[in-house]
C-alpha cells in the first residue's frame, strides 16, 4: 500500500516536472481535446505530443479513449491532492520561516540606517 | 513586492523553495551565517520546538549543529558541514542527522535593485527520502497550525 503510494506521487512529479504537461493538463481542465488539437495548439508533433500525453497517462493523471481515427483526451481519474498536500506541508514551514528572516533582516536594515545617519552627523 | 515562497519538486529527488527579501544580500547572508541573528528565525514560534543551542562555523568544511528541545533530558540534534561558502552569494550544506538520507542544501542569493532572491535547492539521495521529507518532521508543525485553526474556530464559535 505505502509502496504504492509512493510509486503514484513519484509519477505525478516526474509528468508534472514539464512545462508543456502542465499546460495540457490547464488545457484539458478546460474542455477535452485531440491529440491533434493539442499537438497544434503546443506547436509540436503528433509524435511528441503523443509521448506528453503517454507520460500523464501513466500518471493517472490524463485519460484517453480512442473513437475511430481521432484519440481524445480528457482529465484523468487520479486527484492531485497528495501531491498538493505534500506540497503544501513543504511550503508552511518555509514561509513561517522566511516571515521570521524578514524581520531580522528588517533589524538589520534598521541598524544599518542608523550607523549611516550617526556617521554623516560627525563632523 | 511578491513575498510568496514557492516550493517546486523539480524532480523525484529535488525540491527547490523561493522567496524574495527586501534587504541587499549581505544582511540576508549574515542572517544565515551569524548564529544570534539564525537563531532568532530558523525555528519560529509556530513550529513549536525549543532551539537550545546553535553553533555555526561557517567555512568549508566547519561544522554547523542545531539542539532542539524543552527537555534538557530529551534533546534531538540536526548537524551538517559546510561544503561551499562564498560570501553574501552561496552556501551549501549537508544535513547529516539522518545518515545517508539527509539533504544537500544549496542556497543562493542574488540581489537586484536592493532586493534579494532566494533560492533554496534540496537534493535529496532518493526519491524515497524526498518522499519521506514531507510527511517527518514537517508533520510536527502542520499538526501545530491545525490545533492553531481547531482554537481559532473554537474562538470564533464563543464569540458569534
Amino acid at each position: 500500500m505505502v509502496q504504492h503510494h509512493q510509486t503514484h506521487v513519484n509519477a505525478s512529479f516526474a509528468a508534472l516536472a514539464d512545462a508543456t504537461r502542465r499546460g495540457v493538463l490547464e488545457q484539458l481542465a478546460h474542455a477535452d481535446a485531440s491529440i491533434t488539437d493539442l499537438a497544434d495548439r503546443f506547436d509540436m508533433t503528433l509524435t511528441g505530443m503523443k509521448k506528453h500525453v503517454g507520460v500523464l497517462e501513466l500518471a493517472g493523471l490524463v485519460a484517453t479513449e480512442k473513437v475511430g481515427r481521432v484519440r481524445t483526451c480528457r482529465i484523468g481519474p487520479c486527484r492531485l491532492e497528495e501531491e498538493m498536500t505534500w506540497i503544501s506541508r513543504y511550503r508552511e514551514v518555509w514561509d513561517a520561516r522566511f516571515d521570521a528572516l524578514d524581520r531580522v533582516v528588517d533589524e538589520l536594515k534598521r541598524k544599518d540606517t542608523l550607523r549611516h545617519q550617526k556617521k554623516s552627523r560627525t563632523p | 513586492m511578491n513575498k510568496r515562497t514557492t516550493v517546486q519538486r523539480t524532480s523525484d529527488r529535488e525540491v527547490v523553495v523561493t522567496r524574495t527579501v527586501d534587504a541587499p544580500a549581505r544582511l540576508v547572508f549574515a542572517a544565515w551565517t551569524k548564529a544570534d541573528l539564525f537563531k532568532q528565525w530558523w525555528v519560529p514560534k509556530s513550529m513549536g520546538m525549543t532551539l537550545r543551542s546553535c553553533d555555526l562555523d561557517v567555512r568549508v568544511g566547519g561544522g554547523y549543529r542545531l539542539v532542539f528541545g524543552a527537555d534538557p533530558a530529551h534533546t534531538m540534534a540536526f548537524f551538517g558541514k559546510y561544503l561551499e561558502v562564498v560570501p553574501t552569494s552561496r552556501l551549501v550544506w549537508t544535513n547529516e542527522e539522518s545518515g545517508d538520507a539527509g539533504p544537500v542544501t544549496t542556497l543562493t542569493l542574488d540581489e537586484k535593485d536592493g532586493k534579494t532572491l532566494i533560492v533554496l535547492t534540496e537534493r535529496y539521495p532518493t526519491k524515497e527520502a524526498l518522499d519521506a521529507a514531507g510527511t517527518g518532521a514537517q508533520d510536527a508543525m502542520h499538526e501545530t497550525f491545525g490545533q492553531l485553526d481547531e482554537l481559532l474556530v473554537t474562538l470564533g464559535a464563543t464569540a458569534g
